[in-house]
């Protein structure tokens, strides 16, 4: 055999491998137990391969982007700060970043005063420092459901109990939220603060209504909770008219200075102009300000001010009509993007059709679609992966238990060309009909039982697989839905299970 | 060093293959880690090494179409024989013979996913439920990881616990569901031509969770306790061992195996579910942890594994 004596590397001599667990597992945080990697994430790991259509990330179409620019911005760097740009900057951001965010801010029309802003390594490192914050083990977070997939590890490692809430097709329904709100008051609980992802939800596609955002605020003032409004995809709009933050009617509401009291707005770059950039921003009340600066400071001491001064600069260039270049950006983006949502629903209605139900976005980067309930998604990427060459998000991704949302998947439509869209739809629906299909010769009944349907049955059975989720159905569609909104309530009416709050905080783990 | 591959196990491989690339180095060995991608064989006969250490779980490092190609390409691996592994990596033929051989192993039905479009095999499910009992076990013929295992608790939840099973294979067992406690007995064997295999301590696996031991808690650190050795009467244990050796001679195995057991509720009664030809080596694998408890290091551990490239 072979050898090269590798005599000088340190041995661990007679230290196996189950000591080794041992050795560690004793040393680490017990936050570190909600801290898992999960099968799913494994599988996403494996869907990154060119023979794969990966409908599955959450990825902006970086190649938009001209080189050319990106060199020149680079070089006007070099050439006026290459020092100021290499060295530590203020935990704050630097002024020039500061005025950028201030611009984008007043494009979803809210004003917003300098000092209430912090830059930040990314939009996710405003959820990790809000949580670093405000939440102590076992505190209470309400989120959507489904919600934002890279919020759920967050919420773990810091060890909250989070009470999710049934979206519908406008959102987060108020009184659902009013009555989760007394039932923890009833239990001497109150949640820390309230999350929400108003704009084309991320995954659900949905956008909070105009009456609800004016509600929530309401609540939240009522009751003096603090409101985390999570909106990377604001300017992302292909339809409609743009609606209000919440940041800005609880500003109204308070009246004094223009600054909001209870909402903390987190923002982005990443999808406007660049993920890779990884700046983001929070604005928030002053006294909670500070306590995101003190952990910010411990967390990276500031955000890259190479990156931040590239920003700078590119918010200073004009586009080819004269406006703004970033402007101009984030219009070419909504006509690519939007272009690609219809693609992906043109593609949906011809290769889901009856068998499924989903989301119709008005913005972002995600349609949530919901397929007949005795299907899992996990499974089923396993056999869309596998057998036709495509990928997406399962569903239960987007829930904290891990369990729920089983029957749905989360379809990026920004990333990839149209062509692929619609290959990748219609590789979907064969590998859902196969399983429908089989469902059917199994079952002795119909195949390809249309969503609605199911739902109806979802009752029983529901109640059958997960003992304790007593109440499949009828929680499901209580979203006090109008009637418009109701046939999408379908979609994205999701079993609830009632969990204890131990039981809760045993699956967080 | 052949790790990774594409399977649902491949970053399992990739940590099984991280440690034991350690130890072969600190056993003097050159090393060199390939990822069975698309370049594999022309990698190997490129750079032509003296062995293969292979460390690639589900389905292409398991059931033999690896080993066929080292075969084919004339270079020693460390393992399973293709006839072994095909054996041991499906379960069903596994089953069938264990079954004939008189080995216990919990009772179980077979569907193939042509054999119910072609055959209408569905419609025996109520005659299977019948004959198995419920709460079904229903898994995918090949797949190690327990991703696609799933339970069906009422007749109701049977259609889409194969669906999801079939996701992964197209050939489902159905199998009686046994409550007791995990055991894991490694097998080390064939690392000379006299030396007769032999069975390691006993690792329990206790999940911390109430639900199934499933994919996650297996490989996540905190998730399950490992009692190794395995607390149990004496007799049960000889008994488990026996079991495992004669289950490992059975499908063939050699160097290495581990063998998978449950012991009954009752006290009593043992069932062989299912050989592993490629057991993990990850910092929370069973195979360490036993070896360990025999006072064998890891080093040794993979230095005997080594060894039995070259004893078929």
């Amino acid at each position: 055999m072979k050898g090269s004596n590798r005599g000088g590397k340190d041995s661990r001599g007679t230290r196996q491998a189950a000591h080794e667990l041992e050795r560690y597992e004793a040393l680490f945080a017990t936050r570190t137990r909600g801290m898992k990697s999960s099968a799913m994430r494994e599988m996403m790991a494996l869907t990154e391969r060119p023979d794969v259509i990966s409908l599955a990330g959450g990825l902006p179409d970086t190649s938009t982007f001209s080189p050319e620019l990106y060199a020149k911005l680079m070089a006007r760097v070099a050439a006026e700060s290459t020092a100021r740009a290499l060295q530590y900057g203020p935990t704050e951001g630097m002024a020039g970043t500061v005025r950028c965010i201030v611009e984008v801010m007043e494009e979803e029309g809210t004003l917003v005063d300098p000092e209430s802003v912090i830059v930040t390594t990314g939009g996710q490192q405003v959820i990790d420092l809000v949580c670093k914050t405000l939440i102590d083990p076992g505190d209470v977070i309400v989120a959507e459901a489904p919600t934002y997939p890279g919020a759920v590890p967050t919420f773990s490692a810091y060890e909250a109990a989070v009470e999710q809430i049934e979206v519908d097709a406008e959102g987060m329904p108020i009184d659902a939220l009013e009555q989760t709100l007394d039932r923890l008051a009833a239990q001497g609980r109150r949640p820390k603060f309230i999350y929400t992802i108003p704009n084309f939800q991320n995954p659900g596609g949905v956008t909070m209504s105009l009456a609800r955002r004016r509600r929530l605020v309401e609540v939240a003032r009522e009751r003096e909770l603090l409101v985390l409004e999570d909106n990377p995809y604001g300017l992302l709009r292909y339809e409609g008219e743009a609606l209000p933050t919440l940041y800005s009617l609880d500003a109204q509401s308070s009246g004094g200075g223009g600054a909001a009291d209870l909402v903390i707005y987190l923002g982005t770059f990443s999808k406007i102009l660049s993920p890779g950039l990884r700046l983001g921003w929070a604005v928030a009340p002053r006294p909670v300000l500070e306590k995101l600066n003190l952990g910010k400071q411990g967390a990276d001491l500031c955000s890259s001010p190479v990156t931040q001064m590239f920003v700078a600069a590119y918010f200073e260039e004009r586009g080819a009509g004269g406006n703004p270049h970033w402007r101009e950006y984030v219009q070419t983006l909504r006509g690519v993007y939007g272009a690609r949502r219809d693609a992906m629903l043109a593609a949906l209605g011809e290769h889901f059709g009856e068998s499924a139900r989903w989301t119709r976005p008005q913005g972002g980067l995600f349609i949530w679609a919901t397929l007949d309930e005795r299907i899992d998604t996990t499974d089923l990427l396993a056999l869309a992966r596998d057998s036709e060459g495509v990928a997406f998000v399962p569903g239960r991704a987007a829930y904290v238990d891990g369990r729920s949302g089983s029957s749905s998947m989360r379809l990026n439509f920004a990333g990839v060309p149209e062509d692929e869209i619609r290959e990748g739809i219609r590789r979907i629906g064969s590998a859902m009909r196969e399983q429908l299909t089989l469902l059917g010769s199994l079952s002795g009944s119909r195949a390809g039982t249309p969503a609605s349907d199911a739902a109806a049955r979802a009752g029983s059975s529901r109640a059958a697989r997960k003992p304790g989720a007593a109440k499949g159905a009828e929680q499901g569609a209580a979203g006090g839905a109008q009637d418009a909104a109701e046939q999408l309530a379908d979609v994205v009416a999701l079993p609830r299970r009632e969990r204890s709050p131990r039981e809760r905080r045993r699956s967080d783990r | 060093m052949l790790k990774g591959g594409r399977s649902l196990e491949r970053s399992v491989s990739l940590r099984s293959a991280a440690q034991v690339q350690d130890a072969l180095a600190r056993l003097g060995h050159e090393v060199i880690a390939v990822d069975a991608g698309t370049q594999l064989v022309p990698e190997l006969l490129a750079r032509a090494p003296d062995v293969a250490f292979l460390a690639l779980h589900g389905r292409e490092g398991e059931d033999g179409t690896l080993q066929g190609l080292l075969e084919a390409i004339g270079l020693p691996y460390t393992g399973s024989s293709p006839v072994a592994c095909m054996r041991a990596t499906d379960k069903l033929m596994a089953k069938l013979l264990m079954r004939e051989a008189g080995i216990p192993t919990p009772a179980f039905h077979a569907l193939r996913e042509e054999s119910i479009k072609q055959l209408d095999a569905g419609a025996a499910l109520p005659r299977i439920e019948e004959d198995l009992g419920l709460p079904l076990v229903v898994k995918p013929a090949r797949g190690g990881s327990a991703l696609g295992v799933k339970f069906a608790r009422t007749a109701q939840e049977l259609p889409a616990a194969l669906v999801g099973a079939f996701s992964y294979y197209d050939t489902v067992l159905l199998e009686r569901y046994v409550r007791g406690r995990d055991l894991a007995v490694s097998v080390l064997g064939g690392s000379s031509a006299t030396e007769r295999a032999r069975a390691l301590p006993i690792v329990e696996a206790v999940p911390r969770e109430e639900d199934f031991y499933d994919y996650e808690s297996r490989y996540e650190i905190g998730m399950t306790t490992f009692v190794c050795p395995a607390q149990l009467p004496a007799q049960t244990t000889a008994r488990a061992q026996e079991l495992a050796l004669e289950t490992y001679e059975l499908l063939g195995c050699h160097g290495v195996a581990r063998i998978d057991l449950l012991l009954d509720s009752d006290g009593e009664q043992l069932w062989v579910l299912e050989a592993n030809v490629v057991p993990g080596m990850t910092e929370t694998s069973l195979l360490p942890q036993a070896a360990d408890a025999a006072g064998i290091s890891f080093d040794a551990l993979v230095a005997e594994i080594l060894a039995s490239a070259f004893t078929r």
